[in-house]
């Protein structure tokens, strides 16, 4: 077992509140009772005493790494390449009609 | 024949000494007896798996064989593979059987390989345990009280209990390394971008790479062989020349500079591990290899910025999931956003549901700047560290996992220390580079222990001849769980 001492800093140890649970958890669209947010609440903060951690470094001046390889995203040409697989995707939908997927109405 | 390499098993079936069908047969058999109980497949269709070996016996009669043709794989869950049920482990996708095939399951397929079955695997590939499958957890077979690690965990306990010839895998975070480690086997993860991504449900994008787990070195050189190259319809495959991972299997490691992390040997770490890893770098040196002692200062900083990155990708990638085109439906919902809501709260497991909140938390509104920028900057000094490394040595061995597998449910309710037992593995997805794991011993309660290869980037064809003349000179890889 590691026996792993996250770094303390005052300034940036955080607690999570309720509202700040119930705000991620309906931006993330995700139901919860009372007693699940409750529950995340306490494993989110010791997730994020784990995180808190990286507030102490220096990172001044270093450039933020958003990929492994350092190379371009690829153009393809804009042409169709794909064939029509509706009906096969469509056979796995939870709800269809007439080639269209179903939803609760949304507008009036 | 099941001992056999898949070399030696791709021979015999071109020799016609065995047919496909009679060696898919064998381990379908070998399935419908262990399978139940270490629960390593989700899926298994005997059926669609017999079609194929008799087509590959038809190539192997017409004399078109390659490699791999007529050798029965398993396949992990999170490929999808046209009229295979797809689950990622996750309630999510308990009916979504896929339209169309992976580019990893084209790969085989075009090789005339068999698909044996789905194997089982943490929930969306999140956890490292095996224990967040919605299917069951998936037993050790080396102790069927302990985990066979994740999130390849299915793949691993397949390969060990001889219930495939090899099997694919993934790895994000150590989900390659970690359950070979664990389960005795080897496996190989990529340089990133060198294996596409085309139709391997995605977790966290810029870290997510899949590769192959096996008995030995010099199946996973012949696997990657099949499982690598360009493709087109994934936006990070790279566009490099066609490589035979397996042209250097059998050089000679006189000279090969072998880099020892201090960082990877330092508190936490299990000491029946570093006994097992330490002899390992002793046989080396027999091997004719330098050992050349290096730092990974930020090393810690791994699992702070992992669990930062890793779920805020995987918030993004898993928002597909809302109950509307496949997948999981709520059966009530008032309205469409209700019906989002409850789709993806009985949907997703606990820590996917767990993962996604961080992930959320962390890209909101006034936390960007403090969390997901400050990890990309500290993912590059990650990355850095790495390439100061590699001017001093050439390959870098340590630990794959500080511990050999735990019990079942031991660390089943504090996500924490789970997290912590990816530290050596977690930091190669950060700098996209290759690195792969070999059973090095056994540690306490006879539980295998692995030791981790870490190259530099496409240095694959160094890291399996590294590997390989280990394996020569010792014998770990080709021990076999008892009852098995």
């Amino acid at each position: 077992m590691i026996t792993y001492r996250p770094y303390l800093n005052k300034e940036f140890a955080m607690s999570l509140s309720t509202t700040d649970v119930e705000k991620v958890a309906r931006l993330a669209r995700l139901a919860m009772t009372p007693a699940e947010i409750e529950t995340a609440r306490s494993q989110l903060s010791g997730i994020f005493g784990l995180i808190e951690e990286m507030q102490a470094v220096d990172t001044k001046g270093i450039a933020p790494m958003s990929h492994a390889q350092d190379v371009a995203q690829r153009l393809r040409d804009d042409k169709v390449t794909e064939t029509n697989q509706r009906e096969a995707f469509q056979a796995i939908a939870p709800q269809v009609e007439g080639g269209l997927y179903l939803v609760p109405q949304v507008i009036e | 024949m099941i001992e056999s390499s898949l070399s030696q098993m791709g021979a015999a079936l071109r020799a016609k000494k065995i047919s496909s069908v009679e060696l898919t047969q064998l381990y379908l058999d070998r399935m419908a007896k262990l399978n139940p109980e270490l629960n390593a497949y989700i899926t298994i269709r005997p059926e669609a798996s017999l079609a194929q070996a008799k087509a590959a016996d038809a190539r192997i009669a017409a004399g078109t064989a390659e490699a791999l043709t007529g050798i029965p794989f398993g396949q992990k869950d999170i490929f999808c593979a046209k009229d295979w049920l797809t689950t990622c482990g996750s309630k999510m996708l308990h009916n979504f059987v896929s339209p169309y095939d992976a580019h990893v399951i084209s790969q085989f397929n075009n090789a005339g390989a068999v698909n044996l079955g789905k194997t089982n695997m943490d929930e969306f590939a999140m956890g490292s345990s095996n224990e967040t499958s919605h299917y069951g957890i998936v037993k050790n077979p080396w102790d069927k009280a302990r985990v066979p690690g994740g999130s390849s965990g299915g793949t691993a306990s397949a390969i060990a209990a001889r219930l495939c010839a090899a099997a694919t895998g993934t790895d994000t975070g150590g989900s390659i390394r970690q359950p070979a480690a664990l389960c005795g086997i080897s496996g190989l993860k990529p340089t990133y971008g060198v294996v596409s991504r085309y139709g391997m449900i995605a977790f966290a994008s810029s870290l997510d790479q899949a590769g192959p787990m096996g008995r030995n070195a010099e199946d996973l050189a012949l696997m990657l062989n099949t499982m690598a190259g360009f493709d087109e319809r994934d936006s990070t495959s790279l566009q490099r020349e066609k490589e035979d991972y397996a042209r250097d299997l059998n050089k000679p490691l006189n000279g090969l500079r072998i880099g020892i992390p201090k960082e990877f040997f330092a508190e936490g770490l299990g000491s029946d591990v570093a006994k097992a890893v330490e002899a390992a770098i002793a046989e080396y040196k027999k091997l004719g290899a330098v050992i050349v002692d290096i730092s990974l200062p930020n090393t810690r900083l791994s699992i702070p910025v992992y669990y930062v990155l890793a779920p805020a990708e995987a918030s993004s990638n898993l928002s597909r999931f809302d109950g509307v085109r496949y997948g999981y439906r709520a059966p009530e919902y008032t309205d469409l956003a209700d019906m989002y809501e409850k789709s993806r709260a009985q949907g997703f497991g606990a820590e996917v549901q767990r993962r996604i909140m961080i992930g959320t938390y962390v890209l909101s509104h006034g936390y960007y700047d403090a969390y997901y920028l400050q990890a990309q900057k500290i993912r590059r000094l990650i990355a850095q560290d790495f390439v100061e490394a590699y001017k001093h040595c050439d390959v870098i061995m340590g630990p794959t996992s500080p511990s050999t597998a735990f019990k079942l449910g031991e660390k089943g309710d504090d996500p924490v220390q789970m997290y912590l037992s990816d530290i050596y593995t977690i930091a190669v997805n950060l700098a996209g580079l290759p690195g792969m794991s070999i059973p090095c011993g056994f540690g306490d309660n006879d539980m295998p222990v692995g030791l981790q290869i870490i190259g530099n980037y496409f240095d694959e064809a160094r890291m399996l001849n590294v590997a390989h003349q280990y394996q020569l000179a010792t014998d770990w890889h080709s021990r076999a769980p008892q009852g098995i």
